[in-house]
C-alpha cells in the first residue's frame, strides 16, 4: 500500500486493521477474475499437489531400476515411459515427480529462514531508526555488493554439501532484500497522517508499529516473497549444477538430475529436457501470480 | 557536481572496508583450521604451532586482519590450491575471456532489450506486446545452465552451426595472444580467422548469459516507456506540434532510458554471476569457470579472492552509473 492510498483513508484510519483486511478482500476479489494469474495459482497448485502426494503417483521408486541401459543407449519418452529413462535405467518421470518435494521444500523453507532474518532487521531499523538503523542499513548495502549467486556460493561452501547448506545460503541471500524492502515501506508509512492520528490519541510505540504501520507494510512483503520462490528455485538448481546440494542419490532433485544430465546431452537430450521444464513450470508459475498479486495489491493499478 | 562525484566516492570507502570484515570473517568461519589442511593427519601440536607462528595464525585477530587487509590492498589474495599460482595472476590470466564473455551479453541484452521494450509500449496491449512479457517471463524463469544446454544441443551438436565447447578452435595453429581477448588478438596479429573462430565461440556462451539481462531490461524498458509517454509534458510537446520522431528522440526516450540505465548497471552483478553458471556449460576458459571449479577443489582462497574482486568491479561499475546519471539528469546531483 503507497503513501498515497493511506493518506486517502486517513478518515478510518485509525482502524488500520481493517484497512488491511479490505486490501487483501480487494486484491483476491480482482485476482479471481485474472485469467493470468488464475494461470499461475494454478500451475503454483499442480507444483504443491505433485510434491505432496508424489510418493503415491510416481509409477516407480526413486532408485527402481526400470528397464536397460547403456551408456550409448538410453531409451527416450516411449509409451512405456512417458519421460523416457536415465543413465541408470531410471524411470525420468518417477524422478521429475518425487523431485518436486525437494524443489517446493527448498524454496519454502529457504523464503521462510529469509524472511525471519529480513523483517527482523526490516522492522528493528524501521521502527527504532537512528542509529540502529545507520547500522543495519550499511552493513546491508555491504551484503547486497556481492552479486547473489556468488554470496550463495561463499555461505553453501562454507556449510559443505547438503540440501540444508543450498537452503540456509539462499535464505542467507534473501535477508536483505527483505530487510530493506520492510524498512522502505515502513519509513514511509511512519510519516502518514494516520500514524500521527495514532501517535496523537497516545498509543505507544511498540502498539503503533506492530498494529498499524507494520499491517500497512506487509504488502509488497508477499508479493516478493512469492517471487522469491520461484527465485530460491532457480539458485538452488544453479547451485547444484556446480556441485553443492544433496547428494543421496534416492532423493532426486531437479537441479542434480539437470546438472548429472550433461554428460549425455548428444544421446539423451530428454534428461535435460524435463527437469529443466518441470523448473521452469514451478518458477513461472510463482512468477504469474507474484506479478499480478503485485498489481493486484498496487493501488496504481486500480482502475 | 566535482562534490557530488567525491561524495559517492566517499561512501565506497565503509563499503569496501565492511566488505573485507566479512571476507576475512568467513574465511575464519570455514571447516577446518589452515594448520589441519595442510599438515592432515600428520600434524603434532608442535608442528600445528608452528604452522600458526608461520602463517601469523598466533597472532592477535585485529593485528590478523590489518595483514590482510594490507594484502588486498597490494593485490595479493593469496594462492590457489588447485594451480599453485598466486590468485592475482589466474584472475589477469582469465578474466578477458570473461570480459569478452560479458560484453557481448550485454550487447545482445541491451540492443535487443531496449528496442523491445520501447516497441512493446509504443504498441501496447497488441500480440507484440504480449509475446515481449510472455518472452521475458520465461527469460527470467529459465536457469541460465539450461538455456546454455538446449543452445549446445540444437545449435552446436544437432545443427553444428557452432562450436560445443571452449574460447577457440585447437586446429587453429599459431595464434598469438598478447592481450588475452582472443577477439582483439585475432584483429591485432590479422589472423582474421582466428578472431572469426573466437567470435563464434562466443555466440552461444552469451546468448545464454544475456538472457536474464535481456528480460529485465525488455521489461523495464517498457514499463519506463509507459510511464512516460502519458506524461503532460509528451502531450504538451504533441499540442506545440512537434514531429513524431522528435518527441520520441527529446521527451520520451530521454526520461525513459533514465531508470534503464541504473538497471543496466544493476545487470553487472547477474552478468558476472552468471558467468560462474555459463562458462561451465560452454568449457569457456574464464573467470566463471576457474571459480565453479575452485568449488569442487575447495580452493577458498580463490573463492574470497573473487567474491572481493566481483564486489569491487560491481560496486564502482553502479557508481559509476551512478554518476553518470547526475551528468544527464540535473534532479539527481541537488538531492
Amino acid at each position: 500500500m503507497s503513501l498515497s492510498e493511506a493518506e486517502a483513508r486517513v478518515d478510518t484510519a485509525v482502524a488500520a486493521e481493517d484497512v488491511g483486511g479490505s486490501l487483501l478482500k480487494e486484491a483476491w476479489r480482482r485476482l479471481r477474475r485474472d485469467p493470468v494469474a488464475i494461470t499461475g495459482g494454478a500451475m503454483v497448485a499442480l507444483f504443491v499437489l505433485v510434491a505432496v502426494i508424489g510418493p503415491w503417483i510416481a509409477p516407480y521408486g526413486p532408485s527402481d531400476r526400470a528397464g536397460a541401459v547403456t551408456p550409448t543407449m538410453i531409451p527416450g519418452p516411449s509409451s512405456q515411459f512417458w519421460f523416457g529413462l536415465d543413465d541408470l535405467g531410471r524411470d525420468e518421470l518417477s524422478r521429475v515427480i518425487l523431485g518436486a518435494r525437494q524443489s517446493l521444500l527448498v524454496g519454502v523453507v529457504s523464503l521462510v529462514l529469509g524472511m525471519i532474518g529480513g523483517l527482523t532487521l526490516g522492522v528493528l531499523a524501521g521502527a527504532l531508526g537512528g542509529w540502529v538503523d545507520s547500522l543495519i542499513m550499511r552493513i546491508i548495502d555491504i551484503v547486497l555488493a556481492v552479486p547473489g549467486l556468488l554470496f550463495a556460493i561463499g555461505v553453501a561452501a562454507t556449510l559443505g554439501r547438503s540440501l540444508q547448506s543450498v537452503m540456509i545460503a539462499i535464505a542467507v541471500v534473501n535477508v536483505p532484500i527483505f530487510a530493506r524492502l520492510l524498512r522502505g515501506q515502513m519509513l514511509s508509512q511512519r510519516e502518514a497522517d494516520y500514524v500521527s492520528a495514532a501517535t496523537s490519541v497516545g498509543l505507544r510505540r511498540r502498539v503503533v508499529v506492530f498494529r498499524h504501520i507494520l499491517p500497512n507494510s506487509i504488502s509488497p512483503v508477499i508479493v516478493q516473497g512469492t517471487l522469491t520462490l520461484a527465485t530460491a528455485i532457480i539458485d538452488a538448481a544453479g547451485l547444484a549444477f556446480l556441485g553443492l546440494g544433496g547428494t543421496d542419490p534416492s532423493v532426486p532433485e531437479w537441479g542434480r538430475m539437470l546438472a548429472d544430465s550433461q554428460d549425455y546431452l548428444s544421446g539423451a537430450i530428454h534428461l535435460a529436457i524435463f527437469p529443466g521444464l518441470a523448473i521452469v513450470f514451478a518458477a513461472l508459475g510463482f512468477t504469474l501470480f507474484g506479478e499480478r498479486l503485485r498489481e493486484a495489491l498496487d493501488p496504481k493499478y486500480r482502475r | 557536481m566535482a562534490r557530488f562525484v567525491v561524495r559517492r566516492l566517499l561512501l565506497l570507502v565503509p563499503i569496501l572496508l565492511g566488505l573485507s570484515i566479512l571476507l576475512f570473517a568467513w574465511v575464519r568461519a570455514l571447516p577446518g583450521s589452515t594448520a589441519n589442511s595442510l599438515l592432515g593427519e600428520r600434524g603434532t601440536p608442535e608442528t600445528i604451532a608452528a604452522v600458526e607462528r608461520l602463517y601469523g595464525l598466533d597472532q592477535p585477530i585485529t593485528v590478523q586482519y590489518w595483514k590482510y587487509l594490507k594484502q588486498s590492498a597490494t593485490f595479493d589474495l593469496g594462492t590457489s590450491a588447485q594451480t599453485r599460482r598466486p590468485v592475482t595472476d589466474e584472475m589477469l590470466r582469465l578474466f578477458p575471456g570473461t570480459i569478452e564473455l560479458t560484453a557481448v551479453a550485454l550487447v545482445i541484452a541491451v540492443g535487443v532489450g531496449v528496442p523491445l521494450g520501447y516497441f512493446a509500449a509504443r504498441r501496447y496491449g497488441t500480440w507484440l506486446d504480449s509475446g515481449a512479457i510472455v518472452g521475458s517471463l520465461l527469460g527470467v524463469t529459465i536457469p541460465v545452465f539450461f538455456l546454455g544446454f538446449l543452445l549446445k544441443y540444437f545449435f552446436a551438436i544437432k545443427l553444428g552451426w557452432l562450436p560445443t565447447a571452449g574460447r577457440s578452435d585447437q586446429r587453429i595453429l599459431g595464434v598469438d595472444h598478447p592481450t588475452g581477448f582472443y577477439v582483439l588478438d585475432g584483429f591485432i596479429t590479422g589472423n582474421l580467422s582466428a578472431a572469426w573462430d573466437a567470435f563464434k565461440h562466443l555466440v552461444l556462451p552469451g546468448l545464454a548469459l544475456a538472457t536474464i539481462p535481456l528480460a529485465i531490461i525488455t521489461r523495464i524498458t517498457r514499463a519506463s516507456v509507459l510511464d512516460v509517454v502519458h506524461e503532460d509534458y509528451v502531450r504538451t510537446a504533441e499540442a506545440k506540434g512537434l514531429l513524431a520522431s522528435t518527441i520520441t528522440r527529446r521527451h520520451i526516450l530521454r526520461n525513459a532510458l533514465l531508470p534503464v540505465v541504473t538497471i543496466i548497471g544493476l545487470q553487472l552483478g547477474l552478468l558476472l554471476s552468471g558467468a560462474i553458471l555459463t562458462e561451465t556449460v560452454f568449457v569457456f576458459n574464464g573467470v566463471g569457470k576457474f571459480v565453479a571449479d575452485s568449488i569442487r577443489f575447495r580452493d577458498y582462497a580463490v573463492i574470497q579472492g573473487f567474491i572481493l574482486v566481483f564486489a569491487v568491479i560491481y560496486v564502482v561499475v553502479n557508481l559509476l552509473v551512478d554518476i553518470a546519471y547526475g551528468l544527464v539528469d540535473p534532479r539527481v546531483r541537488v538531492r
